[in-house]
């Protein structure tokens, strides 16, 4: 059975151009980049090359590069370094549609006697920002902000937010993992303090993240050990992905318009006609304001694990904001901030799209998943009172 | 992704009888949207009304709450209604080959709504949900928790959330749960002890502790109470109070819900009698 991957924001398969770049890193330039001797020196150097593509990509210096080993480590790192760095603040700031790498610190660091305010988003997951203005005051470490939501695909408008912030003289921090490589960066232009990008969002391996910090931005280590990255973090360089990384990014740079484009007009078919075919099919999210690979659509009345394995059937690989999929008994946090009912947060598929989509695989889809919401939806005790 | 077996899947895959049976003997809904699954059951019985002849379910849910209420209404047939209402929510777990333990609550809800279905078809009426609302954000009752506890030999939190989603919201009730896991494993732990031959002064103590914890909170939803007023010997001398006293319809079921509490938790040859009545009509 073919398989029809549309879950690119969970992960990405990793680029063959990637790979071949990263082979001979494992058993022919297995160095550290530490060492004394040249065989592990020159290695030193590559890694360089990748830290100067991937600070091209957002516009970045290089020294203002650390790596990290994910998403969740820079998340992390970006939001005990502020609070390591400025004893005297124990106000976070972020928002209620967070990604866990966020939300989960920001709940153990209030545990510590950390504040912590999360921003409210409209039912199209637009963020509030006359209450994140208001939330502002002196004690205020840092604000933690993502660039676009993982489960809606929805921006919310980093750039005004960062200028705000920095008139102000408030840290910012923006999780970017979906957003990198998707829709343009430029940290000259947008002043965020810190930003955390993840390689296998963007076609690179696993295990692989990043954290762009400012330069002159107080810094304190999530790590300790070795002098790598110049002390910010320790540990041996995951040299291979890195190298990977570099390579994803310098893909994502030359391709990136092109492919938005692309990626954004196969997403809108499938949409439209999952909406068509399907009454009672609501989006989730702003239209206007959206990753161009990412909807999430509700089907009313049927339950969302059950869908996906359905679709399963057919090699379909999505997912889900509904309860059973998350192990929690309760829908997304992210739908349930949008106020998304209950009737519709159950069924709520969504399909992430990316370059390596074909228009024959969107078709698919569309031929194969009104049956099953059908199907499903004749076994509800639900539907025929619901229409 | 789930660990599900084979027949689970089977069972999601293709469910047997899906639908409504037109006129039924017995239907019974439990569950809601906001709740994340609901089941719809129904069954009708033969000619001679001894078993159940045919079953149909409607499930919103997940694969586990489909399979489990297939699985159910095909246990069902040919059941007669008492070996019906002896079905578990283990039973159906089992015969599904498992189910992973954080979707124990689907096999739940099909042992709840065939309750409710035997219930209708009895002419009974719909039992009030017993007990004080402990999870706010799913409705489920201190009670109910007990009986999950006691039934499923539950010991921790996360284990009453696997079953009946109790705690799995905001998590405010939290400390409650562990509250009622607490005096549910010190009633064990009490019986346990008691396996060693107890005096009679023991054995006092430990039906005054039973009464306290087990059969008075149940008695006083319904306006009743109960005291103790004497061991003699096997016979476990009871007085009733408030409504119970005087309703004679409930009295059998008290009776036996008195004394299968009494005998399960202190001592199984002990007899409840009603003070002041004869022998024939024990509370």
């Amino acid at each position: 059975m073919k398989t029809v991957y549309v879950d690119n924001n969970a992960t990405t398969k990793t680029a063959p151009e990637v790979v071949n770049e990263m082979l001979p890193y494992f058993s022919e330039f297995y160095g550290n980049p530490s060492s004394m001797h040249s065989f592990g020196g020159e290695i030193a150097a590559k890694r360089e090359d990748a830290r100067a593509k991937i600070a091209t990509l957002i516009n970045a210096e290089p020294e203002e590069i650390i790596f990290t080993s994910c998403g969740t480590e820079s998340d992390n790192t970006a939001i005990v370094s502020a609070i390591e760095t400025r004893p005297d603040k124990k106000h976070i700031i972020t928002t209620r549609v967070e990604h866990p790498a966020v939300r989960s610190m920001c709940s153990t660091l209030s545990e510590k006697g950390c504040r912590i305010t999360s921003v409210p988003v409209d039912s199209k997951g637009r963020l509030d920002l006359d209450y994140l203005y208001d939330s502002i005051c002196d004690d205020t470490a840092i604000v933690s902000i993502m660039w676009a939501n993982n489960e809606t695909g929805v921006i919310f408008p980093i750039e005004d937010i960062a200028q705000n912030l920095a008139d102000r003289n408030v840290l910012f921090h923006t999780d970017a993992v979906q957003a990198v490589g998707k829709v343009p960066i430029d940290v000259k232009k947008t002043p965020v303090d810190m930003l955390a990008l993840s390689g296998h969002k963007l076609h690179a391996p696993k295990g692989i993240g990043v954290l762009y910090v400012k330069k002159g931005t107080r810094f304190s280590p999530f790590l300790m050990g070795g002098h790598q990255e110049k002390g910010r973090r320790g540990g041996t360089e995951n040299v291979a992905s890195i190298i990977g990384m570099g390579k994803a990014c310098e893909l994502a740079a030359e391709h990136m318009q092109e492919e938005a484009a692309e990626v954004s007009q196969l997403r809108d078919r499938l949409e439209r006609e999952l909406i068509n075919k399907i009454p009672q099919s609501i989006i989730n999210g702003d239209k206007k304001n959206r990753l161009p690979g990412t909807t999430n659509i509700s089907f009313e009345y049927v339950e969302g694990e059950a869908i996906l394995l359905m679709i399963n059937q057919f090699g379909i690989c999505a997912s889900s904001g509904s309860a059973c999929t998350s192990g929690s008994l309760e829908p997304s946090h992210v739908l349930r901030a949008m106020g998304v009912p209950y009737t519709a947060a159950h069924g709520s598929i969504r399909f992430s799209l990316c370059r390596y989509n074909t228009i024959e695989e969107i078709d698919y889809i569309i031929e194969k998943v009104p049956p099953v919401i059908e199907r499903l939806r004749e076994m509800s005790p639900f539907w025929k009172q619901g229409v | 992704m789930w660990e599900y077996t084979d027949k689970v899947k089977d069972h999601f895959i293709n469910p047997r009888n899906v639908g409504v049976i037109e006129n039924p003997d017995g239907i019974g809904e439990v569950g809601s949207l906001a709740c994340g699954d609901a089941l719809k059951l129904t069954f009708k019985l033969d000619d001679d009304k001894e078993k159940v002849s045919d079953a149909k379910f409607q499930t919103f849910g997940c694969a586990s709450a489909i399979a489990s209420s297939s699985a159910l209404t095909e246990m069902l047939k040919g059941l007669t209604i008492e070996e019906a209402g002896k079905i578990t929510n283990d039973d159906i777990a089992e015969y599904l080959g498992g189910l992973p333990k954080e979707k124990m609550h689907c096999s739940v809800m099909g042992r709840d709504a065939l309750e409710k279905a035997i219930t209708y078809y009895k002419g009974e009426p719909e039992k009030k949900r017993e007990g004080d609302v402990v999870c706010e954000c799913f409705g489920v009752t201190d009670v109910e928790i007990k009986r999950a506890v006691t039934e499923n030999k539950l010991t921790l939190l996360e284990d009453v959330t696997d079953y009946v989603k109790a705690g799995g919201g905001c998590g405010n009730c939290h400390d409650r749960i562990q509250e009622i896991i607490d005096s549910v494993m010190e009633i064990k732990q009490v019986k346990k002890k008691k396996t060693k031959e107890l005096t009679t002064i023991q054995k006092i103590r430990l039906l005054e502790d039973v009464l306290e914890k087990e059969i008075k909170p149940v008695l006083k939803k319904d306006g009743g109470n109960i005291e103790l007023i004497d061991l003699d010997g096997t016979d476990v001398l009871v007085e009733l109070r408030g409504a119970c006293a005087n309703c004679k319809t409930s009295q059998v079921t008290i009776k036996n819900f008195i004394e299968n509490k009494i005998q399960e938790l202190v001592s199984p040859e002990l007899i409840v009698k009603e003070v002041g009545q004869d022998e024939n009509r024990i509370c």
